[in-house]
């Protein structure tokens, strides 16, 4: 590495297709680090996985018949999102049933794929991401999504975190259960294709799952836990972009390495100074008053 | 069956009642839980609910949060049919603990309850936080506030959950099995809690339980629910041998011993398969 930061900088962003990149990776981790918290605190992380998978289908299946990956990711992933949300509550935690599809899924991507030789790479870069490659289009139809998703993430906020955290009451207060279901695997479905343009259908839990797992060690409030999960996908796309850009190697690696070793580095020292469980026994005694008394 | 009769006499139905039953059947399709259910309570009344598991206790509440209708008679809250989502109903459903990895503070729970059914991103309103500390503070739970929901034992998550019913100030509480797992100690205090809420924001509260006897001397009203039948009406009345035995048709024993302790004795444990 010659030269400062600074001139590594300029002369990164001299570049369009690092322009883009940047654009498209910053939409893509605010995206990734806000849903990624409920698809964590749903304990949804392999359905999130599932739809890439499904999506690799989806994905090959468009390169096949001459369309853009991308269309065929979303459509393969909200398919699969449909699905799962029709196979009714608590289905996104179905591992065996969602196994078994996305193995079907992953095999039909395959596939696909081994038609056309010559499109390899297109493989490669589906399955490990490929944002280097990103087009302008692809920055605006990137932009358009992330805005439908902040969007209703922002509108089913509350709903949907009182639906994930305390379900039976949440249906008996009569929150749609199985609307809220439906739309967060739509937005996670769509969330996961664009993120895939970033990570790969096999890197995908780097962005949707690790930075909100790291986060919700960091805060038991909900809304700076989010903030902090977007924080460090951020921070993992664009330390990724920028070392990827010095070095010979690919952006996905360092996303992943970013993010995993910030894991660890949360973890180890939260078992650290973790505050100790009280027993039973050491409870504070309530206090009753005498007139309660009786 | 006269003495049936007499534990039905006592319910004398008045416009001040919250909760009527008249001949109410629950089941599904093809399976009778219980039926001949009649039943009238009022405003501040402490209910407990008791019998074998699987007799349809929990079956109660789901009827009156409109979560599942009756398959015969008339259930009225309220002076209307049951509606899922009816505000004036506080809910504590039987659960087991929170997954220990739910790293949330205990509060924001407790403010869901008031604003979880709210649409549109509005997470930093200042009068839900100050609700939902009130009602922490009603439960004695204003230390547990900022404490992740996955470290709370048994009692301190009744508590919260208790909060979280609470805090939007319903009319009437349903609480299931909130006393189970709990040592007599912790036992003793949620239940003073809960009545206390009862008391003081005259709230009429049903609450299922497995063992009666903490329960005595807060109740109105009791349900016994068994073998396919309702019996409801003072502790006194439902309460006692020849009343029990004449409802069921076979013989129990209800023992008291000097502390007003009771015993139900008889009913074996039984799990809906009701002769229609």
């Amino acid at each position: 590495m010659s030269g400062g930061l600074i001139e590594t900088l300029q002369q990164m962003f001299s570049y369009q297709f690092m322009q883009h990149a940047f654009e498209a990776g910053t939409l893509i981790a605010l995206v990734a680090g806000v849903t990624g918290y409920f698809v964590v605190l749903r304990r949804s992380a392999f359905t999130a996985h599932a739809f890439s998978e499904i999506g690799f289908a989806g994905a090959s299946g468009a390169v096949l018949v001459g369309i853009p990956p991308i269309g065929g990711l979303v459509l393969g992933s909200v398919l699969g999102g449909l699905a799962i949300a029709a196979l009714g509550r608590r289905a996104a935690n179905r591992d065996t049933q969602i196994g078994i599809v996305l193995a079907f899924a992953l095999g039909l991507g395959l596939l696909f794929i081994s038609n056309y030789k010559a499109y390899a790479t297109t493989a490669y870069s589906i399955l490990f991401g490929e944002i280097l490659g990103v087009s302008v289009q692809d920055v605006l139809l990137t932009l358009a999504a992330s805005i439908f998703i902040l969007g209703a993430m922002g509108f089913m906020y509350r709903p949907l975190l009182f639906a994930s955290l305390d379900e039976d009451v949440a249906e008996a207060k009569g929150m749609p259960m199985l609307f809220l279901g439906t739309a967060f695997m739509l937005v996670v479905a769509v969330s996961v294709s664009f993120a895939v343009q970033v990570t790969g259908v096999l890197l995908i839990f780097s962005l949707m799952v690790t930075p909100a797992a790291t986060s919700q060690y960091l805060s038991r409030r909900p809304q700076v836990a989010i903030i902090i999960s977007t924080a460090i996908a951020l921070s993992a796309v664009w330390v990724g972009l920028t070392i990827a850009f010095v070095t010979p190697y690919p952006v996905s690696f360092f996303i992943t390495a970013f993010v995993f070793g910030l894991y660890l580095i949360v973890r180890i020292s939260r078992s650290l100074i973790k505050p100790r469980k009280l027993k039973a026994s050491e409870e504070q005694p309530i206090l009753v008053s005498q007139s309660q008394v009786g | 069956m006269s003495k049936i009769g007499s534990v039905t006499a006592s319910i004398s139905l008045t416009s001040e009642d919250l909760i009527i039953a008249e001949d109410l059947a629950a089941g599904y399709k093809d399976k009778l839980v219980w039926k001949n259910a009649n039943f009238a309570f009022g405003h501040g009344e402490f209910i407990a609910i008791i019998g074998p598991n699987g007799a349809g206790k929990t079956t109660m509440f789901r009827m009156i949060l409109g979560l599942q209708p009756p398959i015969n008679g008339s259930l009225r809250i309220f002076g209307k049919p049951p509606s899922r989502g009816n505000p004036k109903i506080g809910y504590v459903p039987q659960r087991h603990l929170i997954d220990s990895e739910t790293n949330i503070e205990a509060v924001e729970i407790v403010r869901l309850g008031l604003s979880g059914k709210k649409w549109g991103f509005n997470p930093f309103s200042r009068e839900d936080r100050e609700a939902a500390y009130k009602a922490l503070e009603s439960v004695s739970g204003i230390d547990l506030a900022h404490r992740p929901l996955g470290v709370l034992s048994g009692g301190e998550l009744q508590r919260i959950f208790l909060a979280e019913a609470m805090v939007s100030k319903p009319e009437v509480l349903l609480l299931d099995e909130p006393l189970s797992n709990l040592d007599i100690r912790r036992e003793t205090e949620l239940l003073h809690l809960i009545n206390d809420a009862v008391a003081k924001q005259n709230v009429t509260a049903l609450l299922i339980a497995h063992n009666i006897n903490p329960l005595l001397p807060h109740l109105n009203k009791v349900m016994y629910v068994a073998n396919g039948k309702v019996a409801t009406g003072k502790p006194s009345e439902v309460l006692t041998s020849e009343s029990l035995t004449s409802l069921y048709g076979v013989q129990i024993e209800v023992l008291r011993d000097p502390h007003g302790n009771v015993a139900i004795i008889g009913v074996e444990e039984h799990h809906g398969d009701v002769p229609l």
